[in-house]
């Protein structure tokens, strides 16, 4: 018997996971179908010419459980999330839609308390909520053992930034990778609640709208070649991106990744490679190397901010991968996420 | 002050030349395998110095009528599968768990077997069954959630038992005797509970020195030192480099519980076969926990991938590069093996970690 490939015949949900497995799906099963050349650049929102300048156009749908976790909730995800989608292509989030996704059971006091922080981050990110739509669904999870579920998609208009040249492809040899804060404490967070963890005192998720750092980042005039929020596949997500767009490689160092103590003790507990964990507020930059202090110093000028660092360089080394210097000296390739990200057994 | 990554490889590198021959040693463990390549430790060890990786991935060294077992019973109406993540993925002879929930079977995530038996309690009109997977690391919590199941009088879960012994495993491959092995890297956790005494046999009877080390680079380079010096000086001893955490006699507590509920069983591994007192099986006044016995499920046979090399690789025999399937029918989107799916799997890790890095000569 000849060994056979296994395909899928079904959605499993390492689909939805942010890693390669995804990229199939898109790549082999959407774009196909409803593909464009707006949709085949696959950045995070549309970029359409509007009234002598040009509007970003974004959704992303939340589906997180639990609903409500240390350092925020669905609502505050719903608006940071497709806020950051907009920040990170160089838009200032104008306006937001909201479609809610109820399921029979859900208690109104959740509800509220998500719609009270979905209104609260959209306040703080100065982004209104200007239409909506609401459905209610059948119970659907089988044996009553989980609470009730809300789901929610966010769509988002925002005005880009006149001057800004973000492009992938213009990611060069020397240029300088940062990040703008300690990584993978989202996830964390989460898994931590879901593992029945004792962290939750401290890990606490970073979700946050990233549009007032992203400004200030943008407003130095530095020459800042890329940005993506970190969530779904990490950092290490985001650098698989960015070495397949550019055609060069990065190497980063170990010792220059921001981690929280609790974050870096979660992890190691829980199996996970930090760089991989998803983040909800956190961005990925790559700038010209010149450039890097500038935008460090604007990074940790803003509160969501203050953890920024140069965590390694663009090289013309060959083929492009990514490669970590490791805290002991050693070397070794970091790849794209798999997928849904597993705690391992011991 | 504890001694820097360079301190530590120049004394690598002196007791390997003091040994004058080149030397293998096996991490027995699956976090180790992963830490080394993590930390990028390979490409920092002397060149005589070749490491090969162990029996000790749960995940991989589950057998497959275990898998199928499980399967079988996902698809038995009224029942709930609750299982550690690790196990989703794992190719069965007709698919995996993942598979069997994309196609409407109940099975559940969790992180503690604590979390499954609290399914159990909250679900009164389901019968959960939890797959009890791993080693002496993770048999305890099993094995403490049955007694509480016996406690409360749940007759709604059962385990499906798939723990094994660390030790037996380690003798079974030095009595096949195929494969040179210098000397064991003995994993950390495992032995918080076994206690570094358990492997005295393996020294005494074997002549083969065993080093319990952690997971951090530092640590496991120290036990290298030490098992390397050990092989230089021609002795063979059980040391306990990870003193801290791992005392010689164990956690009593943890052991006497397995004593109280499991009996030592013959157990079958995957590409290994069976193992004469390998595993854990749930003694007799606790048998109605065990999910087999329940739902009258009976264990086939393995009818393994022929292309998959997982045994061979698990037992040192050959390196994931060596088998034809690594990297192209067999990778982690579409695994044929165990070995491809943990997280803790040895070909994952040469995989994840490894694979570009080594085409590409560094």
């Amino acid at each position: 018997m000849m060994p056979t490939r296994t395909t899928h015949d079904h959605v499993v949900l390492a689909h939805g996971g942010g890693g390669e497995l995804m990229g199939r799906l898109i790549r082999e099963h959407i774009l196909p179908r409803i593909g464009n050349p707006w949709l085949a650049v696959l950045t995070d929102g549309a970029v359409v010419p509007w009234g002598g300048g040009e509007v970003v156009f974004t959704t992303d749908s939340y589906v997180v459980t639990p609903l409500e976790f240390p350092g925020g909730d669905i609502g505050r995800l719903a608006v940071a999330g497709t806020v950051n989608d907009l920040a990170v292509m160089g838009a200032e989030p104008v306006a937001l839609s909201l479609g809610l996704i109820l399921e029979e059971g859900l208690p109104l006091a959740v509800l509220d308390r998500v719609l009270d922080s979905l209104a609260a981050t959209a306040r703080e990110a100065g982004v209104a909520i200007a239409t909506g739509d609401t459905k209610v669904i059948e119970r659907r999870t089988a044996g009553g053992d989980t609470a009730a579920q809300m789901f929610i998609n966010t769509a988002g208009v925002g005005r880009r930034r006149p001057g800004l040249n973000l492009d992938v492809a213009r990611i060069a040899p020397g240029d300088a990778v940062l990040v703008t804060g300690p990584l993978a404490e989202h996830g964390l967070a989460i898994m931590s609640v879901r593992a029945g963890l004792e962290f939750e005192s401290t890990l606490r998720s970073d979700v946050a709208p990233l549009g007032g750092l992203l400004g200030a980042v943008f407003a130095t005039g530095a020459d800042v070649r890329f940005v993506r929020d970190a969530t779904r596949g990490g950092a290490a997500g985001v650098l698989a991106d960015i070495v397949a767009g550019c055609g060069h490689s990065v190497e980063i160092d170990e010792r220059a990744i921001p981690l929280s103590p609790t974050g870096r003790h979660a992890a190691e507990m829980l199996g996970l490679d930090p760089l991989a964990v998803a983040n909800e507020g956190k961005c990925v930059l790559v700038t010209a190397a010149a450039d890097a202090e500038r935008v460090l110093a604007a990074c940790r000028g803003h509160p969501l901010g203050r953890g920024a660092a140069v965590i390694g360089r663009v090289t013309a080394s060959q083929p492009p991968l990514v490669e970590l210097l490791t805290r002991a000296g050693g070397r070794r390739i970091v790849q794209r996420p798999y997928g849904e990200d597993l705690p391992r057994i011991c | 002050m504890s001694r820097s990554i360079d301190e530590l490889r120049a004394e690598l590198t002196a007791a390997c030349r003091a040994v004058g021959r080149p030397v293998q040693i096996m991490e027995v463990c699956g976090t180790h395998t992963v830490s080394i390549f993590r930390n990028g430790l390979r490409p920092l060890l002397p060149e005589n110095l070749r490491l090969v990786s162990g029996p000790g991935c749960p995940v991989c060294v589950t057998a497959q009528r275990h898998i199928d077992a499980a399967l079988e019973l996902a698809a038995r109406p009224g029942v709930l599968i609750a299982t550690y993540g690790d196990m989703m993925r794992v190719p069965g002879r007709r698919g995996s768990l993942e598979r069997q929930r994309a196609a409407g079977a109940q099975v559940r995530v969790v992180n503690s077997a604590r979390s499954a038996f609290e399914l159990a309690r909250d679900n009164p009109a389901q019968q959960i069954v939890f797959l009890g997977v791993g080693f002496e690391t993770t048999a305890p919590a099993t094995v403490a959630t049955v007694l509480a199941a016996e406690r409360v009088g749940l007759d709604n879960f059962t385990v499906l038992m798939c723990h094994k012994l660390v030790v037996p495993a380690m003798a079974a491959l030095l009595d096949a005797g195929d494969v040179p092995l210098d000397g064991f890297l003995a994993p950390g956790h495992v032995s918080v509970i076994i206690g570094a005494a358990a492997y005295r046999p393996i020294a005494e009877r074997y002549r083969r020195p065993v080093v319990v080390a952690g997971f951090e680079p530092d640590s496991i380079l120290r036990g290298l030192v030490a098992l390397v010096r050990q092989i230089a000086g021609g002795r063979a001893a059980v040391e306990n480099a990870y003193s801290a955490v791992v005392r010689d006699e164990g956690n009593r507590v943890a052991l006497d519980l397995l004593e109280r509920v499991c009996v030592v069983a013959d157990a079958p591994w995957r590409a290994l076969g069976v193992i004469p007192r390998s595993g854990l099986e749930l003694g007799p006044a606790y048998r109605r926990f065990d999910a087999l016995e329940r739902f009258d499920v009976h264990l086939g046979e393995d009818e393994d991938h022929p292309a998959c090399r997982c045994g061979e690789v698990i037992t040192g025999r050959v390196l994931p590069a060596d088998c034809a399937a690594f990297g192209r029918a067999c990778t982690p989107l579409t695994p044929i093996g165990p070995c491809m799916v943990s997280s803790e799997g040895t070909c994952a890790a040469w995989y994840k970690y490894g694979q570009v890095l080594a085409e590409r000569g560094a």
